[in-house]
């Protein structure tokens, strides 16, 4: 998983001339977020891990949407943009796009980046740009005060849905994926560790990197991810991914996944033998097994879910070859004032003397 | 037999026929041999929006326009002298806008009953006496060119496709056009289809023969070149003279060009040109969406470029978000609406100026954007380079109203020389610019976003890769100076008038309004001033000659910045007792000049999705004067 330095993702950015720590990513303003807020643990993360990443702080940029997760620049001592609703992977593209030594970040909710802002997300996965997507994803709307998401649980009761909500939700990763994502990841807020080296893996990437993060609302939607987080049951439903691991899971690995020859996907069989066993492959170029992977986990409440990350492959992406194309239509070019009085005095003129 | 060569001062010309006709292309080669030969010109394409309408139907007729003279001339003309039309429902959708007594050339090889019906024509104009009072000239333009084309072995149907060039050898004979650079422009354009190049050729010749030999036309014409001034010229379009100015204002600047755009009638084409000059550093985003277009303008003028999105009316609308955040944000931003007629996706393919309050007032909350306009097709440029100082000068999303009359109409363009067109200095911020006041860091140096330059009430423009400048800008209210997330009362009073101050300010480098009055020698003044903005300029111009010629005096402005206004407006538009504005809208520039300066101006308004008529806008002002 640990990728030599410099991380491709990376590589046009400068690293830092000394050691970082955590304190100089904090910025001096006060996080207001509610006690107990998934999203404390997603920072303190970040701001843990960035230091590590060892790049110049300044070359480092946060641009976040709207909602409570997309507070988080203001909490970060890098450069930052808050910007509005749904739109922040569309400002990240051309910051992206004409910046290579910049490391651009995206944080985003399910809210902003699946509901509003849908049209944007699908096509920068699509462009593969390069920068990481951080969907906080607490399967509700926090700060309208507790409207059903584009992630909830259908039925869902809330002051928006008196008698259930309608719609069916939006699993992210398959929607992703779905996009031809090249770096397609799901993680939980309260595992740390899990996290870290998610978002290491997602900032080493070349190209999108969307990583969801299920995280608590305590407020509005708690315990939407007991399943996953309470001990006893979490060994039985986090299915977890790790590439080149044959998929088993359950207290005593008893439980594994294996391919459905009928459906063409897969499903999870109960001692299953090891040769049956999926072995999960992150790199696959194509993504119909990772899909497949992604549907284990539930659109109602929560029992299931694959945690890790479903695909991380290689693709040239929108932003180097952009530059590329720049670079080609340069070569040659050393005075663009000079250009341009060639470029305006071009096509048929005439003189008048 | 040599014949006989008649002195013109000026003609206008209209070619029509189906929009697979290759009308534009006939007019714009016309222009081009025009323009090469120094005559002044003006050009107004006038096409529908369906890409090929059904065959033969006046929905689907297309037509180009050129006026061209031995002076100086404004308009694309109210009423043309010729007509070329190149099928029945060509004639009868032109008609009614040619003069008594006009030359009509028509191809009468379309004149067959069906195609008559089509059109709408019971009998066929060519030979019952609709056509009376016009001087008509029918010649089976198709099967001459076919005839002249036929050693090349093309099917009936592509030897037909030249039958434009044929018209345009005919009238560049009856005109006295050089010839040269169309043979070129042909033999460029189909240098991979021999046999269609040689075709497009010999048709284009073939028409030229026929005018000399044929005993139809008795004399050709001259319209010998107008005055300019020295220097060197092309024919530009408005789209691409406004995508030159862009240019120019990233070279000007030294900032990376970044345009982030969706396709839309009729801005495309300054997408698809600056395309084409990545050499100079430019990045062009076809984006997913308006939204998206100006997101990633906003993101690339974050770190460090001059950001720019184009549109039309439907687009801007959905923009509106991302400029307020622009405005909150305090970054530069161009944005280019070339207005067409609305509301809606309304008349795509014609011009208005009807999004003036849009561009004004289209954001929630007190968004205060500079508005600049250019005035006529090659003013695209001044006005796209104006925008920019601007916007990088204020950190501001400034709004450039083009149209659709000026994005493809045309002009000769006296070419700038790049050594005179103005620098900008983006000035970023390299330095801490405050300095701890207390606490723990008292004393020690830091960066506030949003402590301003004391003249221009601009913040400091810090990009990302500035050591030691980290900040966090967005959408929320920002504490005055250091920047900082401000729900303050008394600071958001603080913001928003400093942000519309900040906009006034502008008018201090805008040069006084130009006020074109004849009676300003004796200090007498005219009793009226008609007031314009945007491609309005060239109706207007035409207009108040006609009622200076019939003796009448009468002054002309026209304003560049639409906000903030110049300066010395209030006390122009006092000093007469009447002041007239024309507008194709319903009178937008009027209700913001009587807002502000309490004045009583006299709207002079219509929607048609073209140009104003200098002739009906000259009755209108002679009206004014004699009531």
């Amino acid at each position: 998983m640990t990728e030599l330095l410099p991380l491709p993702g990376l590589r046009h950015v400068p690293a830092a001339d000394a050691p970082q720590n955590r304190k100089e990513f904090t910025s001096d303003q006060e996080v207001r977020w509610c006690p107990g807020c998934g999203d404390y643990a997603v920072l303190a993360a970040v701001q843990g891990f960035l230091p590590e990443l060892g790049l110049k702080r300044e070359n480092i940029v946060f641009v976040s949407g709207i909602g409570c997760s997309s507070r988080f620049p203001y909490y970060l001592d890098t450069y930052g943009m808050h910007s509005i609703h749904g739109r922040a992977p569309a400002i990240a593209t051309g910051l992206a796009t004409t910046r290579e030594d910049l490391s651009v970040w995206v944080v985003t909710g399910d809210g902003d980046a699946l509901s509003i802002g849908g049209n944007h997300l699908i096509h920068a996965l699509r462009r593969n740009v390069n920068m990481t997507i951080l969907l906080f994803n607490n399967r509700i709307y926090g700060l309208t005060k507790g409207q059903y998401s584009p992630t909830s649980e259908p039925g869902k009761v809330t002051k928006s849905t008196p008698m259930g909500s309608l719609d069916n939700p939006f699993n992210p990763v398959s929607l992703a994926l779905g996009a031809e994502g090249t770096f397609v990841a799901r993680t939980v807020d309260s595992d740390r560790k899990h996290l870290t080296s998610v978002l290491s893996a997602a900032a080493a990437h070349r190209g999108t990197s969307l990583v969801e993060i299920y995280q608590n609302c305590p407020i509005f939607n708690d315990g939407a991810f007991d399943a996953i987080k309470d001990n006893e049951s979490r060994s039985e439903a986090i299915i977890p991914l790790a590439h080149g691991e044959p998929i088993r899971f359950g207290r005593d690995r008893q439980l594994g996944v294996v391919r459905d020859r009928f459906t063409g996907g897969v499903r999870i069989e109960e001692n299953p033998s090891d040769a049956d066993v999926l072995v999960h492959d992150a790199h696959a170029a194509d993504p119909t097994t990772a899909f497949a992977l992604s549907r284990l986990t539930d659109s109602g409440v929560l029992a299931h879910a694959a945690i890790g990350i479903f695909r991380q492959v290689e693709a040239s992406t929108y932003d180097d070859q952009a530059r590329d194309q720049i670079a080609t239509a340069r070569a040659g070019t050393t005075d663009t004032r000079t250009a341009l009085a060639g470029l305006l005095a071009s096509g048929d003129t005439w003189d008048v003397v | 037999m040599t014949k006989q060569v008649q002195q013109l001062d000026r003609v206008i010309i209209r070619f029509a026929g189906d929009s697979g006709d290759g009308m534009q292309l006939t007019g714009d080669r016309f222009t081009q041999e025009t323009a090469s030969f120094g005559n002044d010109l003006s050009t107004l394409p006038n096409f529908p929006a369906e890409i090929r309408a059904p065959q033969g139907t006046l929905p689907g007729v297309s037509s180009f326009q050129v006026h061209f003279a031995d002076h100086d001339i404004l308009t694309p003309g109210d009423s043309p002298d010729v007509l070329v039309a190149m099928n029945p429902a060509a004639l009868k959708a032109n008609l009614s806008d040619v003069k008594k007594g006009a030359t009509v050339i028509v191809d009468s090889h379309d004149f067959t009953s069906r195609n008559l019906s089509r059109a709408g024509y019971a009998e066929n104009p060519l030979e019952d006496d609709t056509l009376a009072e016009y001087d008509v000239h029918a010649f089976e333009l198709t099967d001459m060119t076919v005839e002249a084309v036929k050693e090349f072995g093309l099917s009936r149907k592509d030897s037909s496709r030249a039958k434009n060039m044929f018209a345009l050898g005919l009238l560049s004979w009856m005109y006295g056009r050089p010839t040269d650079s169309t043979v070129t422009f042909l033999e460029r354009r189909f240098a991979k289809a021999p046999d269609i190049r040689d075709a497009n050729v010999t048709a284009f010749k073939a028409g030229w023969y026929f005018g000399e030999t044929t005993e139809a036309f008795a004399v050709s014409y001259e319209i010998k070149p107008a005055p300019m001034a020295p220097g060197t010229y092309r024919n530009i379009t408005g789209n691409l003279a406004l995508a030159y100015g862009l240019i120019a204002g990233s070279t000007q600047s030294g900032l990376p060009l970044f345009l982030g755009s969706y396709p839309i009638t009729p801005a495309s084409d300054i997408l698809h040109e600056l395309s084409k000059h990545k050499r100079f550093g430019i990045t062009t985003f076809q984006a997913e969406d308006e939204i998206a277009g100006v997101g990633a303008a906003l993101g690339a003028s974050f770190g460090g470029s001059l950001g720019v999105t184009t549109t039309s009316g439907p687009g801007l609308a959905l923009k509106a978000e991302t400029i307020g955040l622009g405005v909150m944000m305090e970054l530069p931003l161009l944005v280019v609406d070339v207005q067409r007629g609305g509301p809606s996706t309304g008349l795509p393919t014609k011009t208005e100026q009807a999004d003036l309050l849009q561009a004004m007032f289209g954001r929630n909350g007190e968004s205060p954007v500079p508005v600049v306009a250019p005035r006529s097709p090659a003013d695209c440029f001044d006005a796209a380079l104006e925008a920019a100082r601007i916007a990088v000068t204020y950190r501001t999303p400034v709004l450039l109203l083009s149209d659709g009359m000026l994005a493809n109409g045309s002009e000769p363009w006296h070419i700038p020389e790049v050594a005179d067109l103005p620098m900008i200095d983006p000035a970023f911020a390299t330095e801490p610019n405050h300095t701890v006041e207390s606490g723990k860091s008292a004393g020690e140096r830091d960066f506030w976003p949003y402590l301003r330059d004391e003249e221009t009430l601009a913040r400091p423009w810090a990009v990302p890769g500035t050591k030691g400048l980290e900040h966090r800008i967005g959408g929320l209210e920002k504490g005055a100076g250091h920047g900082n997330i401000s729900y303050d009362p008394a600071n958001h009073d603080l913001m928003v008038r400093t942000r519309a101050a900040k906009v006034e300010r502008i008018a201090r480098d805008i040069p006084p309004l130009e006020v074109d009055d004849p009676l300003d020698e004796d200090g007498r003044g005219a009793d009226i001033l008609v007031l314009g903005w945007g491609s309005t300029y060239g109706p207007i111009g035409a207009a108040v000659r006609q009622v200076r010629s019939s003796g009448h005096p009468v002054a002309q402005a026209h304003l560049r910045h639409l906000n903030p206004f110049p300066a010395d407006l209030g006390a122009v538009l006092r000093s007469y007792d009447t002041v007239m504005v024309p507008e194709m809208n319903l009178g937008q520039l009027s209700m913001l000049l009587r807002a502000k300066y309490l004045v009583d101006v006299i709207g002079y308004n219509h929607v048609r999705g073209l140009p104003l008529r200098a002739a009906e806008l000259a009755e209108a002002i002679t009206k004014e004067i004699t009531r």
